[in-house]
């Protein structure tokens, strides 16, 4: 929110390190979190499914953000990470019986073991070379899950769970699935805010800078780095369980390469390093392809064009203006729709007695 | 005085037509499909997705179902699971009252959603073999072969022309789950007959298989050749087959590597003599095919498009074709309002549905949603796909042991 700071003086430490030091910022995020709690009542189910989609995407984009965002390394392994969370809480709903609360660490936990395994190559090299070799990740998990029938239950790798229930409460409509995810996006929106100003956060960021000068100070690289994986692909599987009890099944074409090529464009676009910047990427990518059906069929359709005549030059053409907008969103801001933002609000700050 | 006497007869002028039309106008039933117009299955969806709009398009011209306009949305998903979800509660918020669902990761996430909106989906050639048990899947209809029905039919198929006990048989399948999914029947059929069967799988995304060829055509010297590839595959198979000298006439492709645009990937002289099975028949001179020709596109003045008639353009006829007698029985035998459970009756009544010989003899039951699993042989003739078999379909003991052990867990 355009916040300014006239008036406000800290008179504590602890005010000053709070994550929203201003008033004025609290109450805004505290009037942000009452709209998407009280958003349901204005939005019919099909916008309630837009709304899920656009979180579940946050979370993983908050995932990976952290890792390449903030610790600096590339990983083309998301899918794959999202993948073991999400057959993790299959499994764990399927064969023990366990609610979905349990299955969503459970998830994560998981996906961090195997997140930190594949980010050990990243302790000797760097840049391109270390996303090709999480790409190798990316192949190797997608093998062995579909190669696996313990894993994958079945040759068709495909796994039903049951409608998830909280408490005897049945999450069985849009409306519902939505207070399944909303909390889990909000806890993992606050916890990498809280976590990038953190002493771990700091490591991470000096890993980014500059791993050899982190290094000279004192910051264990080896620790760190495995740690930024771990985190990353926590995010990444709680986002899969999450997909797991959203869909009501675990297929691992949901989390193919495309699916780690999307996630990255999402926090490339949105804005490396920074948390918000995740969640206006993941938006971005989930809802453009959806509101463009909208325009360019609404457009079609006011110059008097027959959808079922020309589906096929509009459906390029939405590709087209897909692609297009991503390139001019980042030649106009390269550093993301984050700092878009932030000029925004940098305008209207001292509006209108800017100099 | 002026005033409302005008007022009076304005209000009864819209009172009347506001209550009287409605009721005497038809009704308009919706439905609804997805479609990949961009994504990885582009080839299929461009003419998959004409199809089943231009039966829709004929349906309605001549006169709708019985009396009621058809309205069909269709909506470009891209082969993303996302989207395809956002499309399928943008058609539900719409009030369709049954869903074509396009590729298979989508029909899979969809599924649950299916059952329980009580919204039926067809998935045919996509969905998954042991939803043919509508007693396990009620909403769910694959309403043609499916990938067991097809190993059926093509161990049948060679064992009609020739092969006995001993015989060497090949698969070579797409090392994904709906490439390994003909596999069991399979080797029940081989196990039964007494073949020597050996696997191979390749990899995706299936552009190279030149030692899984050598290893067939020089070391297994197998007799009969049982593909089930996709994508860019197929035309790849043909190609290293013909290289390696085998013959094209044994090489017996499920649906997926028999479609034009396989051929073409290889050349039409290339592939001379290479056998492909279809769920619905193919070809411009169908009395359906000719019919959509003439009323949707000649009488409209609009030139008829080249993939009219074509392999997967047949397949969307045969998908609305599918939908449009559904919502016809439902109609017939439950009366309006159309609601979803009514259209899966409608599809459960489904009996000795061929489209003028278009169609094999569909004939849908509660237990049977597949509606008999029949496909007929194609082979590459000249430029063209020639039938060379009526609709067949094997081993039907097996396919049914297995869908109900597949449904048992």
């Amino acid at each position: 929110m355009i916040n300014r700071e006239c008036g406000v003086y800290q008179t504590t430490y602890e005010g000053d390190m709070a994550l929203y030091p201003l008033p004025l910022a609290r109450y805004s995020t505290l009037g942000a979190v009452a709209i998407l709690l009280l958003l349901p009542l204005a939005l019919d189910s099909h916008a309630m499914s837009l709304a899920n989609l656009m979180l579940l995407a946050s979370i993983g984009a908050i995932g990976l953000n952290i890792l390449v965002g903030y610790t600096g390394q590339v990983s083309l392994g998301h899918g794959a990470f999202m993948m073991v969370g999400s057959y993790t809480a299959a499994l764990v709903t399927v064969r023990l019986g366990l609610p979905f609360w349990v299955g969503l660490p459970a998830g994560g936990a998981v996906a961090a073991l195997v997140g930190a395994f594949f980010g050990i190559p990243s302790l000797r090299i760097k840049g391109l070379y270390l996303a090709i070799a999480t790409l190798a990740g990316q192949f190797i998990i997608e093998w062995t899950i579909n190669h696996s029938t313990w894993i994958s239950g079945g040759v068709q790798s495909t796994l039903y769970v049951p409608t998830p229930t909280f408490l005897g409460w049945e999450i069985n409509s849009e409306y519902r699935r939505y207070f399944m995810v909303l909390p889990v996006a909000i806890v993992a929106y606050v916890a990498a805010l809280n976590l990038v100003r953190s002493r771990v956060g700091r490591a991470f960021i000096a890993v980014r800078d500059r791993d050899i000068a982190a290094e000279i100070i004192g910051v264990d690289i080896f620790r760190y780095k495995l740690l930024a994986f771990a985190v990353s692909s926590f995010y990444a599987g709680v986002a899969g369980a999450l997909w797991t009890y959203y869909l009501k099944i675990a297929n691992y074409e949901h989390f193919t390469l495309a699916t780690s090529v999307s996630y990255l464009a999402m926090i490339i676009i949105g804005g490396l390093g920074s948390v918000l910047g995740s969640v206006f990427g993941a938006v971005f990518i989930t809802l453009l392809p959806i509101v463009l059906v909208y325009v360019v069929e609404g457009g079609a359709a006011l110059f008097g064009f027959k959808y079922a005549a020309i589906a096929d030059f509009l459906a390029n053409l939405r590709l087209i203006i897909f692609g297009g907008l991503i390139i001019l969103f980042l030649a106009i801001e390269p550093e993301g729709l984050f700092r878009m933002w932030g000029n925004v609000k940098r305008y209207f700050r001292l509006w209108p007695y800017s100099y | 005085m002026k005033v409302r006497g005008w007022l009076t007869a304005v209000l009864t002028i819209v009172l009347v037509v506001g209550l009287v039309v409605p009721a005497m106008a038809s009704h308009v039933i919706k439905f609804g499909g997805q479609c990949d117009r961009t994504g990885a299955t582009k080839v299929v969806g461009v003419e998959i997705c004409p199809g089943l709009t231009d039966y829709v398009a004929l349906v309605n011209k001549k006169g709708g179902v019985l009396g009621h306009k058809l309205e069909y949305t269709e909506i470009e998903h891209g082969y993303t699971v996302d989207r395809g979800v956002e499309a399928y509660e943008r058609l539900k918020r719409d009030g369709a009252v049954a869903i074509f669902d396009y590729g298979t990761p989508i029909v899979y996430a969809l599924t649950p959603r299916h059952m329980d909106d009580k919204i039926p989906g067809i998935t045919p050639g996509f969905g998954r073999a042991d939803s043919t048990d509508g007693t396990a899947w009620p909403f769910i209809f694959p309403m043609a072969a499916t990938y067991w029905s097809q190993a059926g039919a093509g161990m049948q198929f060679i064992k009609d022309n020739g092969a006995k006990k001993g015989t060497k048989i090949a698969h070579i399948y797409y090392d994904n789950p709906a490439g390994r999914e003909g596999i069991p029947i399979v080797e029940a059929v081989a196990k039964k007959e007494g073949y020597q069967l050996r696997l191979f799988a390749v990899p995706p995304p299936g552009v190279e298989m030149g030692p899984q060829v050598i290893d067939i055509t020089r070391r297994f010297k197998a007799d009969w050749v049982l593909g089930h590839l996709f994508g860019q595959a197929p035309a790849v198979s043909i190609k290293e087959f013909k290289r390696a000298g085998f013959p094209m006439n044994r090489f017996v492709s499920f649906v997926w590597g028999a479609g034009e645009a396989n051929i073409e990937g290889a050349g039409w002289d290339v592939a001379q003599g290479y056998i492909g099975m279809q769920y619905s028949s193919t070809g411009r001179d169908l009395p359906v095919i000719r019919e959509i020709a003439q009323k949707v596109y000649k009488d409209e003045g609009k030139e008829v498009p080249k993939y009219v008639g074509s392999v997967y353009y047949s397949r969307g006829v045969l998908n609305g074709a599918i939908l449009a007698e559904g919502v016809r029985l439902a109609v017939q035998n439950h009366g309006l309002p159309v609601t979803g459970d009514k259209v899966r009756l409608g599809f459960e009544a489904i009996k000795n549905f061929d489209l003028q010989g278009f169609l094999p003899p569909m004939t849908v039951t509660a237990k049977d949603h597949e509606g008999g699993g029949w496909v007929r042989m194609y082979q590459v003739k000249g430029t063209e796909w020639v039938a060379i078999t009526d609709w067949i379909r094997g081993y039907r003991d097996e396919v049914m042991t297995l869908v109900k052990q597949a449904n048992k867990k």
